[in-house]
């Protein structure tokens, strides 16, 4: 089912991790992603030794990292082949005709693989342990700076808040649609292509009907209750900065400096 | 033999995440054919999920189904076969309408088996007319029908597979009073003509209680019981206790018996009451006053 798939939902708990202030999370996950993609091989060591001890503090279950990383594992082994394929530089290792399995090709091929591996989870760390409401609530008050150019951060805040919220609910929409056409028979993976495409009107238009159904009474409910944007509009959860998310962020920057300097010198 | 049957039948939602949810837990159930059978129980008892599976919409995490004795699940291949003897309406059906025609509509699941033209239109003419659409309609939009009607078209679009099983998950869940008289004496009448199996799923027992033969009464994912109707009328306090609100003239008959009038503890529609309560009067006629 579409449920089953876990990239961008929210698991509640009451670990280190979900209590961490939302912003210092983002911010430390874009600092993890540049620990990642700084340097060699060895820097990487500093991204994943930093990644594991976060999962842990998560206590959510390593089963969760899986489901999402499943999905991803044809493109995984795409890219690692296509790495052994073609970086034909460093010690050949064994040739086969056009074939040459080299050292670089290995490196590339294991680093790419690692990034991308680590990249999933440590962004499915960052959606796992915080609720939507909070993620919003803090990008809009990390862009808040942009409001002096007049970018409307309040409304991309607000739309981001409405989409992540409507995504369960559309795919539930989704599923039981489905259910309900294959309970008239409907099939959706056999035929060719063209009839995979067309078993999918019944699903998409009454989808759409309800999709704008919905945004229709949401728009009208948000009136009655007076919205305007954000003149004027304060917040009931003010987000406060802590000792432990200010300890958190001396940690990653740390780890960011170690791996910086393991790139330049080794 | 039963034409439906289930063994130790269980689901989980989410198995192996921390959101596993039991919605159906051990049901062993058997259905006989031709039955018209009432389902109840309170919000979130599962009894939708129950019912998914009848069709093999959802597969069991344990136990099985039973279609005249056979697994469903044995040739999985022939699953969309199950789904054209078991016709089920999901709950709120008209938000699956599609087509640009309400023919089209209802033309979509005998379009799916495979019938020619005129097999279809024979058969969507007849269902229409067996939930009282009248035949101007069938040309109209399905969008632009009232919410009653869109529902009926739907209902149609599952009764026109002709299933040996039709189950309706509250059919009349939303609906205004007349609306629903309506919409449950389309579905007597459908049982009555084709004599076909029915299962009707509803958290409102008066409604159930004036069209089924046989009750099965769900409870936290688990059969709290499967009697007949009157018997299981007769259990109305524990109904009660599950959060159902039993019918109007259960209630009154009760709160009369508990006074000490002589009723019977088998009632649940009017006639019923009215009946007893007449031959009580005549027996009583210038006797001690009720109360
Ligand atoms: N798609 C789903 N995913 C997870 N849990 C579900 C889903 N559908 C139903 N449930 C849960 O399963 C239980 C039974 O639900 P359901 O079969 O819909 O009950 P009913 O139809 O009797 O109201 C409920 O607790 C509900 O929250
Ligand atoms: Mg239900």
């Amino acid at each position: 089912m579409l449920k089953d798939i876990t990239i961008g939902q929210y698991f509640p708990g009451n670990s280190l991790l979900h209590r961490l202030d939302a912003r210092f999370k983002i911010v430390m996950t874009l600092l993890y992603i540049v620990m990642l993609f700084m340097g060699a091989l060895y820097s990487l060591v500093f991204g994943v030794v930093y990644c594991v001890m976060a999962l842990i503090l998560s206590r959510l279950p390593v089963k969760l990292f899986w489901k999402s990383l499943r999905p991803l594992l044809p493109i995984l082994l795409f890219t690692a082949v296509l790495d052994l394929l073609f970086i034909t530089d460093g010690t050949v290792y064994f040739q086969l005709g056009f074939f040459k399995l080299t050292e670089d090709g290995v490196l590339t091929a294991l680093q790419m693989v690692l990034r991308i591996i680590f990249l999933i989870i440590g962004s499915s760390l960052l959606t796992y342990t915080t609720s939507p409401i909070q993620l919003t609530d803090a990008i809009e008050r990390l862009l808040s700076p942009l409001k002096k150019l007049k970018f409307p951060v309040h409304s991309f805040a607000m739309m981001m808040t409405i989409a992540l919220r409507f995504i369960p609910t559309l795919m539930e929409e989704t599923d039981k649609i489905i259910a309900a056409q294959k309970a008239r028979g409907a099939s959706f993976d056999t035929g060719k292509l063209k009839d995979k495409a067309k078993a999918l009107v019944p699903v998409l238009i009454p989808l759409f009907v309800s999709a704008f159904r919905r945004a229709e009474e949401l728009a009208t409910a948000m009136e009655c209750r007076c919205y305007r944007g954000d003149v004027g509009r304060t917040k009931m959860k003010q987000m406060h900065a802590a000792a432990r998310d200010w300890a958190a962020l001396g940690v990653t920057l740390v780890f960011l400096i170690g791996s910086a300097a393991a790139s330049l010198l080794l | 033999m039963a034409i439906l049957r289930t063994e130790e039948l269980t689901y989980q939602y989410s198995a192996g995440t921390p959101f596993e949810k039991t919605a159906v837990d051990h049901v062993d159930l058997e259905i006989e054919e031709g039955a018209f059978v009432g389902v109840i129980g309170s919000t979130g008892s599962g009894k939708s999920t129950l019912m998914q599976h009848f069709n093999g919409l959802l597969r069991p995490t344990s136990g099985a189904v039973y279609l005249d004795g056979m697994d469903i699940w044995a040739d999985k291949t022939k699953i969309r076969d199950v789904r054209f003897q078991v016709g089920l309406v999901f709950q709120y059906p008209e938000y699956q309408l599609f087509e640009e025609t309400v023919y089209r509509d209802i033309a979509y699941g005998p379009k799916n088996m495979g019938l020619t033209e005129s097999e279809i239109k024979e058969r969507v003419l007849e269902t229409a007319e067996l939930v009282g659409l009248p035949e101007e309609l069938l040309e109209q939009s399905p969008f632009a029908l009232s919410g009653g009607q869109k529902r009926r078209v739907a209902i149609a679009g599952v009764m026109a597979l002709r299933p040996r099983i039709l189950i309706l998950d509250e059919p009349t869940a939303g609906l205004d009073p007349m609306g629903r008289e309506d919409i449950l004496g389309e579905i007597r009448a459908y049982h009555k003509k084709t004599g076909g199996t029915v299962l009707l799923v509803s958290h409102s027992m008066e409604d159930v209680a004036k069209c089924a033969e046989k009750i099965l009464v769900m409870d936290h994912g688990k059969k709290f019981c499967y009697e007949d109707t009157a018997a299981v009328f007769r259990r109305a306090q524990e109904l009660e206790t599950l959060g159902l609100s039993v019918p109007q003239v259960t209630r009154i008959c009760m709160e009369l018996r508990r006074r000490g009038l002589p009723l019977g503890d088998d009632i649940y529609t009017v006639q019923q009451a009215a009946r007893q309560l007449a031959a009580l009067y005549q027996g009583r006629k210038g006797g001690a006053s009720i109360c």
